[in-house]
């Protein structure tokens, strides 16, 4: 059978290789995407004193500490079963979406827009930050720029260092902010809701006037009918940090809702001994393999997932603008992987609505950042949506605090068997017998990957802006045969 | 040299989080000097060149390479020995490349328990207790992963290295400075340190950065952070709250105890100081106050987990660098390149 | 015959008391094993623990700590410091997977020679016990010469 290998994968934070085998008639018969790594937190965070939690696994990813950092504080809040003072929820609640802006804008501009705003068949050597710049102007890459620095100014100041925050404590934070530091980060804010505005006008205009685009983006290639699960406050509106989880159905009808404590009633991890990575998936309706469906337990997570289940967003302009989405493409829910990232946008503009609303709450600059625990640390669940999926954290201690079993449901893990899906679909329609292996194939299977923003959104100055892909074609023997690459 | 004269630049992640890279990133305005003064030629995170590219540049022919990330497995050994190679001047990059970093935590355990709380946790579904192997034979053919080490090395333990630069991450203004001077050194308008030196960071302690009121210091119990509300003016460690300052390097200006945390020593030992934790270890029990051993263990009861407190990041540095469970998983393992 | 284990222990001990006490026991005669190297600090409370670990790392298989009794340390009370630190290193060690046993701290004063060489003979055979420490970091220096095969006469 021969062999495609894709190695190393890049643009993304981690490690990862695809395989892809074809039979005889040099069709498609299957795809792997491994994961080669695992550095093992769940076991080494053993024996820790839960307090330092928010700092450990901040180290899980650098590029999104500050979810980690959530997810472990609220968990250890729950350990205690302390209840921060409003003032503690609303400034870690700030710093999370001053950081999604950066994030959400970050991966669409320097990653996931270039397919878009210069199109998929654009040349390899367009496809990237630069290329948009130059399509769009030059303003573009210098207010990227101001919201990762708005966006890392932000978490500084709140959460004391820009990578890695270390300000959460169980009850709260180590320190608030004062009335000067509040005034700076509402007007950031301020500009921060009019970027997210200026990102949406932009994609309106380069992609949903664009009938070719708009084609790709609500075709099937690119389509998996699917669950999708995604955080919700107490009026059913996405929020990304604290509510109840809610579960969707292919068809939009909700299955139910879970708090942080019940979601071993709800989410269960399928192993492979390829990968060192599992494949979560949802445990009322079973693993059923990498299939679409109804009655397949694989679901999503991801800002379309969020969108899907839920039932708006909590802030006016954003909640205009996922009736639009909505609207735009056929009602809910939305399976179509590309408009990922028009789901990526609408939550940075919710987030920076978020900012200025939290900045300009009264009681945000109060002394009151913290409560002292008194209960005995036992046991909890801290539950977050990380821009890349559902993020939970899960922490047994003994009596002194100190950490006796971790069970932690990473973002981007939660998509594990979508992904894989979306790779060997975008494979199967793409390479045939008798095509040749083209770049434009592998930038295609590409897309499939990128939408979900793989565990990476970062900023990247990626100038050449490609995936690097180097397909390998070996016959049966393992001798190679021809090597196609594509990257400058 | 590449053809338009620019020296080469490269950066690399082993068993790392990508905090590094985006510590590079947040140098922001001064990311446009490098890439006037370097050509990038290999940087995963960012652009798109592969192993093999690596592997077919000549020796030393990449000016300065950032590796940052702990060794942890098979591949990461590969690639950081492949990369001295090519390169240079390599730079340790990070808490992990120079000592460790949190992942030498798993030094303190072993592959096997990693491996089964991981894959029998209590959301997995696993009843064949299927575990991942480095070859698996697919029904279309051999699927392959990297072996993991069951001890955790710094860069160092596996190659030779000019420089370290020490943080999780490295302060970004830390790295400013060094892009400054590399380029300057590149033009000869500046001379780099002697090799083996630690570049981006201070001679002196964190304490010296703290702008907290110090005293001397008679510790009476350990407290946790949560137990009580710390005086924001005061040093943490005379409040009774286990601070790594005393032992760690500067550079970072302190930023952790300003925002109201212990110092989780993430910028290493000083210089002539052999074993991070060893130091601290020495500096705290000396103002514990008491002569008495029954009050001593009873104070000392107040610091549940001494490794991890007094080694955060720099356990894989130290001197017994791993346990005896974990060092005997290592040596009963099987041969592996 | 199956070859005895000889432990390797290096003995800090401190200029004013222990080390004196280990002149005292060599000018009066008293045996005690050579499995122990000593090494002379001016007082206990000079001992970094990293003396310790260095100890471990290179291939010893126990370490001895001994300086004057409390209250009459030369220095006042740096000996207390030496205690102190003790007290931590142990809790470290332990946590490694290295047995209690290994590390142990005895008060001797400059006229206690004859307790210290008894001190010292048990800690040979405690540790004896125990095994070789074998810790992986060792170099091939570290391992005992060979023993001669005449043995000094006894006074």
């Amino acid at each position: 059978m021969q062999r495609l290998t894709i190695d190393p994968i890049t643009r993304l934070e981690g490690h990862g290789k695809i395989e892809i085998f074809l039979d005889e008639q040099g069709e498609v018969a299957n795809t792997y995407f491994q994961i080669p790594e695992l550095r093992g937190f769940e076991r080494f965070v053993v024996g820790r004193p839960i307090e330092e939690m928010a700092i450990i696994t901040n180290r899980i990813c650098g590029v999104c500490p500050e979810a980690h950092h959530m997810a472990a504080a609220k968990a250890a809040d729950a350990v205690y079963k302390v209840d921060p003072p409003r003032t503690a929820k609303m400034l870690r609640e700030l710093l999370y979406s001053a950081f999604y802006v950066t994030d959400h804008a970050t991966h669409f501009y320097a990653l996931g827009g270039p397919d878009f705003v210069m199109g998929p068949d654009a040349p390899v050597a367009e496809r990237n930050i630069l290329g948009v710049i130059h399509k769009v102007g030059l303003e573009i890459g210098g207010k990227v720029i101001q919201a990762r620095k708005a966006g890392h100014t932000v978490v500084e100041i709140i959460g004391g260092r820009k990578v890695h925050p270390c300000t959460s404590i169980p009850g709260g934070l180590s320190k608030g902010i004062t009335e000067e530091q509040r005034k700076e980060i509402e007007s950031m804010g301020r500009w921060a809701v009019e970027f997210g505005q200026f990102s949406l006008k932009l994609f309106e205009d380069i992609v949903l006037k664009n009938k070719a685009y708009l084609d790709l983006v609500v075709g099937d290639i690119y389509t998996h009918r699917t669950h999708y699960i995604g955080m919700i406050d107490a009026q059913n509106k996405v929020n990304f940090y604290d509510g109840r989880v809610s579960v969707v159905d292919p068809e939009g009808k909700r299955l139910g809702t879970y708090a942080p404590a019940e979601y071993t009633d709800w989410i269960a991890e399928h192993v492979e001994p390829w990968t060192y990575l599992k494949f979560p998936y949802l445990k009322k309706v079973g693993w059923k393999g990498f299939v679409d469906g109804k009655d397949s337990g694989v679901y999503c997570a991801t800002p379309l997932s969020r969108l899907n289940a839920a039932d708006g967003m909590a802030t006016p302009l954003a909640q205009a603008e996922y009736e639009r989405f909505y609207q735009t493409l056929g009602g809910k829910p939305v399976h179509q992987r590309l408009a990922t990232h028009w789901a990526r946008l609408i939550e940075l503009l919710y987030a920076a609505e978020r900012w200025v609303e939290l900045a300009t709450d009264p009681e945000i600059a109060s002394d009151n950042f913290r409560t002292i625990p008194t209960e005995k640390p036992t046991e909890g669940v801290g539950i977050v949506e990380a821009p890349r999926g559902t993020l939970t954290h899960h922490y047994c201690t003994d009596e002194r605090g100190i950490v006796t079993k971790a069970n932690l449901i990473v973002g981007t893990t939660n998509n594990y068997a979508p992904i894989s899906m979306s790779i060997r679909k975008a494979a199967q329609s793409f390479i045939h017998k008798g095509s040749v292996v083209t770049e434009g194939i592998l930038n295609r299977v590409e897309m499939a990957f990128r939408a979900y923003d793989p565990c990476f959104g970062c900023a990247t100055h990626s100038l050449p802006g490609k995936m690097p892909l180097q397909v390998t074609i070996r016959n049966h023997r393992g001798e190679e045969v021809e090597v196609l690459r594509q990257f400058c | 040299m590449t053809a338009n004269g620019k020296p080469k630049f490269a950066m690399y992640w082993a068993a790392a989080c990508g905090g590094c890279e985006i510590a590079v990133l947040n140098i922001h305005e001064k990311i446009l000097d490098v890439d006037a003064n370097f050509e990038v030629v290999f940087w995963p995170v960012a652009m798109d060149a592969k192993y093999k590219d690596v592997e077919a540049m000549p020796d030393q022919s990449i000016t300065l390479c950032l590796l940052n990330g702990a060794i942890r497995n098979s591949e990461n050994q590969h690639i950081a020995e492949l990369l001295r190679r090519k390169a240079k001047i390599l730079v340790a990059f990070g808490s992990c490349a120079c000592e460790g970093g949190f992942p030498a935590l798993s030094n303190l355990t072993t592959v096997e328990e990693t491996l089964d709380t991981a894959f029998f946790s209590v959301s997995t579904d696993n009843p064949q207790k299927v575990l991942p192997q480095v070859s698996f034979a697919a029904a279309e053919g051999e699927l392959v992963i990297p072996h993991m080490y069951s001890v955790v090395k710094s860069l160092d333990q596996v190659v030779p290295v000019d420089y370290y630069m020490p943080g999780c991450p490295p302060e970004s203004e830390q790295i400013a400075a060094v892009v400054e001077l590399v380029i300057k050194a590149l033009k000869g308008e500046a001379t780099l340190p002697p090799a083996g030196a630690v570049i981006g960071a201070g001679t002196s302690t964190v304490c010296d950065e703290c702008k907290r009121a110090r005293n001397e210091k008679k510790i009476k119990g350990f407290t946790r952070i949560q137990d009580f509300r710390p005086d924001p003016a005061l040093c943490l460690l005379e409040q009774g709250i286990l601070c790594n300052g005393p032992a760690t390097r500067n550079g970072c200006t302190a930023r952790c105890p300003t925002a109201g945390v212990p110092c989780i020593g993430c910028y290493g030992p000083t210089d002539g100081a052999r074993d991070f934790g060893a130091r601290l270890m020495s500096a705290v029990a000396s103002v514990i106050d008491s002569n008495d051993p029954q009050e001593i263990e009873r104070i000392l009861d107040g610091i549940p987990d001494v490794v991890g407190s007094f080694y955060h990041t720099n356990l894989a540095g130290s001197l017994l660098k791993a346990s005896k469970p974990t060092w005997e998983e290592e040596q009963h393992a099987a041969p592996h390149n | 015959m199956t070859e005895v284990f000889e432990p390797v222990i290096i003995g800090f001990t401190c200029n004013w008391c222990s080390y004196r006490a280990a002149d005292l026991a060599g000018i009066g005669r008293m045996k005690y094993p050579p499995n122990i190297r000593l090494i002379r600090l001016m007082c206990s409370g000079r001992l970094d623990p990293t003396f310790v670990l260095k100890a471990l790392a290179s291939g010893a298989d126990g370490v001895m700590i001994s300086g004057c009794h409390p209250g009459e340390c030369h220095y006042l009370e740096q000996n207390y410091k030496a205690m102190r630190r003790y007290h931590l290193l142990k809790r470290m060690l332990t946590q490694m997977g290295v047995e209690p046993g290994r590390v142990k701290l005895v008060w001797a004063s400059a006229a206690e020679g004859a307790r210290l060489a008894s001190e010292i003979t048990k800690m040979v055979e405690e540790v004896r016990a125990l095994g070789p420490l074998n810790w992986p970091t060792a170099g091939a220096a570290a391992a005992l010469p060979e023993k001669p095969a005449a043995l000094e006469v006894p006074a």
